[in-house]
């Protein structure tokens, strides 16, 4: 029952044939579970769990000009990356609010950007427009591109068996070029669950073989409900939901992906700069309720009859099993507040994030 | 898709078991499956009064939440406590453990037979 108008990745038949319930996610049709969101959870923290994220976009910068052009565009500072290192960024607005979250990989002689689904035709107009005064070529290569995300903590031992390269020397933040089952790909030791993982980029041809490799070995496939579940509980932003164009990185916690010193400027840079020297006009806080209910978001937060703030992500970890939240509020809120579920203030406790943390051993 | 011969149905997918003046409520196994994990359920207090149609509490899976309404008026004389530290019932047993909530019924409604409510979810798919 394709949905008209929808499109698709090269896993679409994989989906299919696993009983994936499929649903509408930035325009293509994404499966959003499998066996049941809280499974494929547990899989991935305690196992392996396989996902098709091939919905995100691919941006690669080429031309003299490509590193003045990449660092005017994102807030960290990519002369620190080595080529072979990722590094996670904000890409901002003049006035600090943010774009999109990226991660943007240094390779030999160009740079690939990967961007939010939901946000890669805005994005490719920001770049190409911000950069016309550069020598350097924007492509969109989204449609090249497969991409799957192999995440927990077998995930390693099951991709060895089936690639050359070594990924004992492959740390966090690293990719390299490889074959995976005679498949030419990016192996890259990155994630969006808190799990020591992989994000394989692969020719759409081969993906499905992979794919099919990668499960027969023991990985679990999952949705992108166990997807959202597993970054909320490791703390990980959504754009969309923590960050948009009316909060910056700094006012969503991600101050880690901001380099304020960089030496060549960066849209935002001005505005980021006086509201670090100013202070924060909002902030993100994580919470455990306190009381029974689910925060979810876009529910209020309160102090009193005050309104302090705004429930970003909410929901019931699977592993905590406790219902969890994220909210932007004001600064200065105190520890103890409550989210306005369905009209009635539901009491609920600010907690340090990460929500969950993996033990490295 | 399991839909018991012995119940009447919703279009909005609650089941109904009427025996003499109460009505047990639950919700059917479409829409369970539909739902996904059930990780929460809020029930209504007893002694409660509602109106035919209208939402006496909420179903939540990890990723939706879900009203419940009730199909007929009356007053609720036992909810099923059990799914506040159990709500997985509701997947498990939607027709049996995973019962919601009894009404003492004050007036009838239009209810559908099995066969009118798998027409209803064959005509959704």
């Amino acid at each position: 029952m394709a949905k008209e108008g929808l499109r698709h990745t090269p896993l679409y038949e994989e989906h299919k044939d696993l009983g994936a319930r499929l649903v509408d996610f930035a325009g293509y049709e994404m499966p959003v579970q499998y066996s049941g969101i809280q499974a494929e959870h547990n899989a991935v923290r305690n196992h392996a769990g396989l996902f098709d994220v091939s919905h995100m976009g691919e941006a690669v910068f080429r031309g003299p000009d490509t590193e003045s052009a990449v660092q005017r565009l994102v807030t960290r500072d990519v002369a620190r990356l080595d080529v072979g290192q990722a590094g996670y960024s904000a890409v901002c607005y003049e006035d600090g609010g943010t774009v999109d979250d990226v991660i943007v990989y240094r390779r030999e002689g160009d740079f690939l950007v990967v961007v939010n689904a939901s946000n890669r035709e805005k994005d490719l107009e920001h770049f190409r427009e911000n950069t016309e005064d550069l020598d350097v070529q924007v492509a969109d290569e989204s449609d090249d591109w497969a991409l799957l995300a192999l995440q927990g903590p077998a995930a390693a031992g099951l991709l060895q068996d089936l690639t050359e390269t070594d990924l004992s020397d492959l740390k966090p933040f690293r990719f390299a070029e490889g074959e995976i089952d005679g498949a030419r790909s990016i192996i890259s030791r990155t994630g969006y669950t808190g799990e020591d993982g992989f994000e394989l980029y692969l020719s759409p041809d081969d993906a499905p073989r992979v794919w099919r490799r990668l499960i027969e070995a023991g990985a679990t496939p999952a949705g992108l409900g166990a997807r959202d579940t597993l970054r909320l509980e490791a703390g990980m932003c959504l754009y969309g939901n923590e960050l948009d164009a009316q909060t910056t990185p700094l006012e969503a916690g991600i101050s880690f992906a901001v380099h304020l010193d960089k030496e060549e400027r960066f849209i935002g840079q001005r505005a980021l700069l006086l509201e670090d020297t100013q202070g924060l006009r909002k902030m993100l806080v994580g919470f455990e309720m306190e009381g029974r209910g689910i925060a979810r978001h876009g529910h209020h937060i309160t102090s009193g009859a005050e309104i302090v703030g705004e429930v970003t992500s909410g929901t019931k970890s699977p592993t905590l099993e406790k219902a969890i939240g994220l909210a932007l509020v004001d600064p200065g809120v105190e520890d103890w507040f409550e989210v306005v579920i369905r009209d009635n203030p539901v009491p609920a406790k600010r907690v340090s994030l990460p929500f969950y943390k993996r033990d490295r051993g | 898709m399991n839909i018991p011969e012995d119940l009447q149905y919703t279009k909005s997918h609650e089941w109904v078991r009427i025996e003499g003046d109460t009505a047990t409520i639950g919700i059917t196994d479409h829409a369970q499956d539909e739902l996904g994990d059930v990780v929460f359920v809020e029930l209504p207090e007893e002694g409660a009064t509602f109106d035919a149609g209208e939402s006496f509490g909420t179903v939540e899976s990890v990723k939706a939440v879900s009203d419940l309404y009730t199909p007929v008026g009356g007053e609720v004389v036992e909810v099923n406590s059990a799914l506040e530290d159990a709500p997985e019932n509701i997947n498990e047993d939607p027709y049996g453990e995973g019962w919601i909530v009894k009404l003492r019924t004050t007036d009838g409604a239009d209810l559908l037979s099995p066969e009118e409510y798998e027409k209803v979810v064959e005509e959704e798919s």
